[in-house]
């Protein structure tokens, strides 16, 4: 079985329909805005654990939203819609 | 027994010393061959490689084995052509069958705006020396028979780029050749051994803290597959990386008779015949970053749909096996090799999809840069300092599958 996403408007579906977004923030040591641009369009957390990300439902109701997902497992925590 | 396993109990496996010139995080395709060519080309070899797990048992034991350097930008043709090159010449080298074998790689083209791009790339690659001609339908016919041109209606084979040195090796037999030709040297190899965090001096990586107790170390490298984010976190670096799955099959046996590597980039996928006589198969990356190992149904039916409108005699064949490793990938799709900014520490991470093919090449520029402490010139591209000099080196279009 493959991944399912949980959207707020559809329900459970395949992953393949949806687009993956990252929620990217430059860590707050960071204050030089050089550096800070600089992380922002390159560097990743790259979590290994509970991250908090947006998928787009784009073959479907084609909306954004947020799921919390355990990247170990890939199994999602929770959803809600934003 | 078998010559394999008599060879490798030959080997003396010892505790960790207090210290090294040289400690390698990760005893992978390319961990080892950094400490292999440390020890063959530059006489160092107080080097200490730690493996949380076993030799070759990461992305060097899931990837699909494709040795080929026909690549999309002269920096990278350059750098697979010498690690092409260096493979060929492994087996004498290292006096150890790696069943090396060249059979040519087909990379199809079912439009004219794909075959305008395969033509380009012939001519990329023969101009910086890696040998590939655009060749029409009746050559791609004689190459592999058991092609579908018509693409089962839909995708039909107007023309491929043909790179006759595109070959395959045994993944387990390339890692165990280098793990034995470093260690014979007086390289120690560590497995079951995972480094936990990394000893520091100042703003300075001074060593790695293992499993096995403290370890000092002149020069610490990342060879690390999957988790190297977490490791060089421990070093207070960030890295453009996220960590995706990469998944993978083969079928049951089918008749030793499919020669070449048929790729295509508008199908995603590509398949070759292991030396057993299996079809493996793989295609692109899961969608999401992900760490997990698992693998799922979805992947298998999405390739098989792709890949019987080019090979359809493989609708008779039953998928066998299937895996999953996972892949560090760069924002431009190369790699990331050499100086971190953080004095002590280097990193060779960014393998993506296109590991293995790298591993002598790799192993050889990273062992050259701690030996001399001079950037080689063919990585100098693919430094980590690339992204803040606006110089990303983008090659998505050569390195997205295989």
């Amino acid at each position: 079985m493959s991944l399912r996403i949980p959207c707020p408007n559809c329900g459970a579906r395949p992953v393949h329909e949806f687009v993956h977004g990252e929620i990217r923030r430059a860590p707050e040591h960071l204050t030089d805005p050089e550096e800070r641009d600089l992380d922002l369009a390159f560097m990743h957390d790259n979590v290994e654990g509970v991250v908090a990300e947006r998928w787009f439902h784009a073959q479907g109701c084609r909306r954004w939203f947020e799921i919390r997902r355990d990247t170990r497992t890939d199994r999602i925590v929770e959803a809600e819609e934003s | 027994m078998n010559e394999f396993v008599e060879r490798q109990m030959k080997l003396t496996w010892r505790p960790p010393k207090k210290s090294y010139d040289v400690a390698i995080v990760g005893a992978g395709g390319h961990g080892l061959a950094t400490a292999y060519y440390l020890a063959t080309r530059h006489g160092i070899t107080n080097v200490g490689v730690f493996e949380r797990g076993y030799i070759g048992g990461g992305n060097s034991g899931r990837n699909t084995t494709i040795i080929r350097a026909n690549y999309g930008i002269p920096a990278a043709v350059r750098f697979y052509q010498r690690s092409l090159d260096l493979y060929r010449g492994l087996e004498e080298e290292t006096g150890r069958w790696l069943m090396h074998q060249a059979r040519g790689l087909l990379w199809m083209a079912h439009s004219e705006a794909a075959a305008r791009a395969e033509r380009m790339r012939a001519k990329l690659n023969t101009e910086f020396g890696a040998e590939t001609e655009f060749v029409g339908p009746r050559r791609i016919r004689e190459l592999c028979p058991q092609l579908d041109m018509t693409g089962g209606g839909r995708w039909p084979v107007l023309g491929a780029s043909y790179h006759p040195q595109g070959a395959t090796a045994r993944h387990d037999r390339v890692v165990w050749a280098l793990a034995e030709g470093a260690m014979e040297r007086g390289a120690r190899v560590h497995q079951n051994t995972p480094v936990t965090g990394l000893l520091l001096d100042g703003d300075r990586v001074a060593g790695v803290r293992t499993a096995a107790g403290d370890v000092a170390a002149g020069a610490v490298v990342s060879a690390v597959g999957g988790h190297v984010s977490r490791l060089a976190a421990m070093a207070g670096l960030r890295l453009p990386i996220r960590t995706h799955r990469l998944q993978a099959f083969v079928t049951n046996h089918y008749r030793r008779q499919f020669e070449p590597i048929v790729a295509s980039s508008e199908l995603f996928f590509y398949a070759s015949q292991t030396a057993r006589g299996e079809m493996l198969l793989g295609a692109e990356i899961d969608p999401q970053p992900s760490f997990s190992y698992r693998s799922s149904h979805d992947f298998v039916q999405q390739v098989c749909r792709r890949a019987l409108c080019l090979l359809p005699f493989m609708a008779n064949l039953r998928v066998l096996r299937q895996w999953t490793g996972v892949c560090d990938m760069s924002p431009d799709y190369s790699p990331i090799m050499g100086r971190t900014g953080v004095p002590g520490f280097y990193v060779t991470t960014g393998w993506g999809t296109w590991g293995f093919k790298a591993i002598p090449a790799g192993g050889e520029q990273m062992a050259e840069l701690i030996a001399t402490g001079e950037t080689p010139e063919p990585i100098a591209p693919f430094g980590l300092d690339r992204f803040a000099r606006d110089r990303t080196m983008a090659d998505r279009g050569s390195a997205g599958t295989h």
